[in-house]
């Protein structure tokens, strides 16, 4: 496979370390609300020390600490949503639009991004959750879509980090067909043998898991990450019943079949380096030009 | 007139009920020409004023309307030998989504559609038109296998969405819905999807990829049912009749934004008052897609088929 390129043994990840999480010195644990040490749970890369609550982070700081020397190359930054519903509730589209444009210095929820990861090149997309929800609409598949066609193109592994609560309704139906378009693209990936590993971290629900999310080679989650279709709320509703402990977490789908993995974040770069190692060794490949590697079903 | 009128119609039902009745009297051999033409005239101005403005949610009801034809309905209309299939092979079978092997004027088709159900014991065994996840495998079984002996594949939708519950999410419906859409992308035979009543978000998606992607005249396709989506804006799903306005959920809607590719006329007044009608329009409809299908080579279909959903979307390259 032609994505080889001089793996190299991963170092240390530094990522940046520019916290979206509140000012001040300590701050509590939002799940075991121990009060920690700001400069200490930085240093863990946002885990808590006591419980291990992997806090939510931006975009930014999950390639930092991902790609070699938090070192990449941002694509297709220029692209933005021109609100084609002209969608107004309390507020319009485009003024929540302009609001999270301020506040994540982003056009929208995704970056579509490549660099090196353990030395291999390759396409990583991530979710910016902080940007209305991280919701998927015209811009964010388009991005998806652009990233995978590179890494078809280069033939180079293709990763994206999921943070979403899903479909954005302010696009209404073109947000909906973000869907298709990018499993679509996901199956050409398949087509032309790309390692697809999916990292699915807190929160990773609706249209976005109904997609190219759940479709990874490798589908990997972060302890704790709320995953799912539906929003537990609407299934309470729904089901008129409390909801089992641990529903829709990342232990939950583990043990009922849905993902590869869960992986705390310290460890995340070494796994992914194994992964990549296994999809690019070239010792005793075989071709299978005709597995498709993706159908469960024949 | 129907027990299941919308408020909407009722002055047109009540002109029918009294045509009928003038109808039912004339045959007994007394002259009500006059009144019956008067009756007729004003029965078409009336309907004009209702069915030519209709609200977006007007459209949700009429698509919704428990009269209107549902996909089995059209199976058993349009089709000579239905014979259904069963079961995912997986888990269980699910009948919110019936499929099986069938003759459109003597050409083979798979046929999928969602399954609501018309009385209460219906609707509960086939839950409301909402799948599980077994639903979306079996329909996924079925198009492969229509797949592996070239048979083109329609689908008929008619769904309030996938089903949000406990064991859904255990079995996985987001992977389900998933792997049905990479699969459709690339699956080596002709795709004709139609949406005929509600076409409810990822439920309605999952069946819903195609080379062509037809909606009736009074039928919705939306990516948040109105019921949800103001319940998310103003904490009240009442307001449904609101939300319905800016998601711009109707055929026309879907067709002026290029994402279907057509829209099939229902009769005046909608599908459920003359489903015999419709359903030869639809069959008409399907018969001249396919044959436009045809023409394709397999590779053809499949570029064509990326390069539809690839262009789907609008932004700006500041
Ligand atoms: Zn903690």
């Amino acid at each position: 496979m032609s994505w080889f390129n001089n793996p190299k043994t991963p170092k240390t990840p530094v990522g940046d370390k520019q916290l979206k999480i509140p000012e001040g010195l300590w701050l509590k644990c939002e799940n075991c609300k121990e009060i920690l040490y700001r400069k200490e749970l930085e240093k863990n890369l946002n885990v808590c020390m006591k419980c291990n609550y992997h806090f939510r982070l931006s975009a930014s700081q999950r390639l930092g600490l991902i790609y070699d020397n938090g070192v990449y190359t941002e694509f297709d930054n220029n692209l933005a949503a021109i609100d084609p519903l002209k969608f107004k509730d309390s507020q319009k589209y485009r003024d929540r639009l302009k609001n999270s444009q301020e506040n994540t210095g982003l056009k929208d929820a995704l970056l579509n991004t490549q660099g090196k990861l353990g030395g291999y090149e390759m396409v990583i997309c991530a979710f910016e959750f902080s940007f209305m929800g991280g919701s998927m609409a015209s811009v964010v598949g388009e991005k998806l879509s652009r990233g995978m066609e590179r890494a078809i193109q280069l033939k180079i592994p293709f990763m994206s980090i999921s943070a979403s609560g899903g479909a954005r309704m302010q696009e209404g139906l073109f947000s909906l067909m973000q869907m298709a378009k990018t499993s679509a693209a996901v199956s050409a990936m398949g087509r032309a043998k790309i390692p697809f590993i999916s990292l699915l971290t807190d929160p990773t629900m609706g249209g976005v898991s109904a997609s190219f999310a759940m479709l990874g080679d490798v589908i990997i989650a972060e302890p704790g990450a709320l995953i799912g279709f539906a929003g537990p709320r609407v299934i309470e509703q729904t089901m008129k019943k409390p909801l089992p402990e641990g529903f829709q977490r990342a232990e939950f789908l583990l043990e009922h079949g849905m993902i590869d993995m869960i992986v705390n974040r310290g460890q995340l770069r070494n796994r992914l380096v194994q992964i990549l190692n296994f999809f690019n060794s070239q010792t005793a490949g075989y071709a299978g030009k005709d597995a498709c590697g993706q159908c469960l079903t024949v | 007139m129907s027990k299941n009128s919308l408020e909407f119609e009722k002055p047109i039902d009540d002109l029918l009920h009294q045509i009928k009745k003038y109808e039912d009297l004339s045959s007994g051999g007394k002259d009500y020409k006059a009144e019956l033409q008067r009756l007729r005239k004003k029965l078409a101005k009336v309907e004009k004023e209702v069915f030519g403005s209709l609200t977006p949610w007007q459209k949700t009801q009429l698509a919704r309307h428990p009269d209107r034809p549902y996909p089995v309905d059209y199976f058993n209309m349009m089709l000579d030998d239905f014979v259904e299939l069963h079961g995912d092979r997986r888990f269980a079978e699910d009948y919110a989504i019936i499929g099986g092997m069938g003759m459109l004027e003597g050409r083979p088709v798979m046929i999928i559609g969602n399954q609501k159900g018309r009385d209460t014991k219906q609707k509960i065994k086939y839950n409301f038109g909402m799948a599980n996840p077994e639903g979306y495998r079996k329909s996924l079984r079925l198009m492969k296998l229509a797949e592996k002996f070239g048979k083109p594949v329609i689908t008929i939708i008619d769904t309030p969405g996938a089903y949000p519950g406990i064991g859904a999410e255990e079995r996985g419906q987001s992977q389900a819905i998933a792997e049905n859409l990479m699969e459709m992308a690339h699956l080596q035979v002709p795709i004709i999807a139609i949406v005929t009543g509600e076409g409810g978000s990822g439920g309605a998606l999952a069946l819903g990829m195609g080379d062509r992607v037809l909606m009736l005249e009074n039928s919705v396709y939306s990516v948040i049912s109105p019921e949800s989506c103001a319940a998310i804006l103003w904490r009240d799903a009442s307001k449904a009749a609101d939300a319905a306005e800016p998601l711009r959920l109707t055929a026309q809607d879907a067709y002026s934004f290029k994402i279907i590719d057509s829209i099939i006329p229902e009769p005046t007044g909608g599908a459920h008052r003359d489903g015999k009608a419709e359903a030869t329009v639809l069959k008409t409809a399907i018969k001249k897609h396919l044959e436009e299908l045809d023409r394709f080579s397999i590779d053809e279909l499949l570029e064509n088929r990326y390069n539809k959903y690839r262009r789907i979307g609008v932004y700006e390259e500041q």
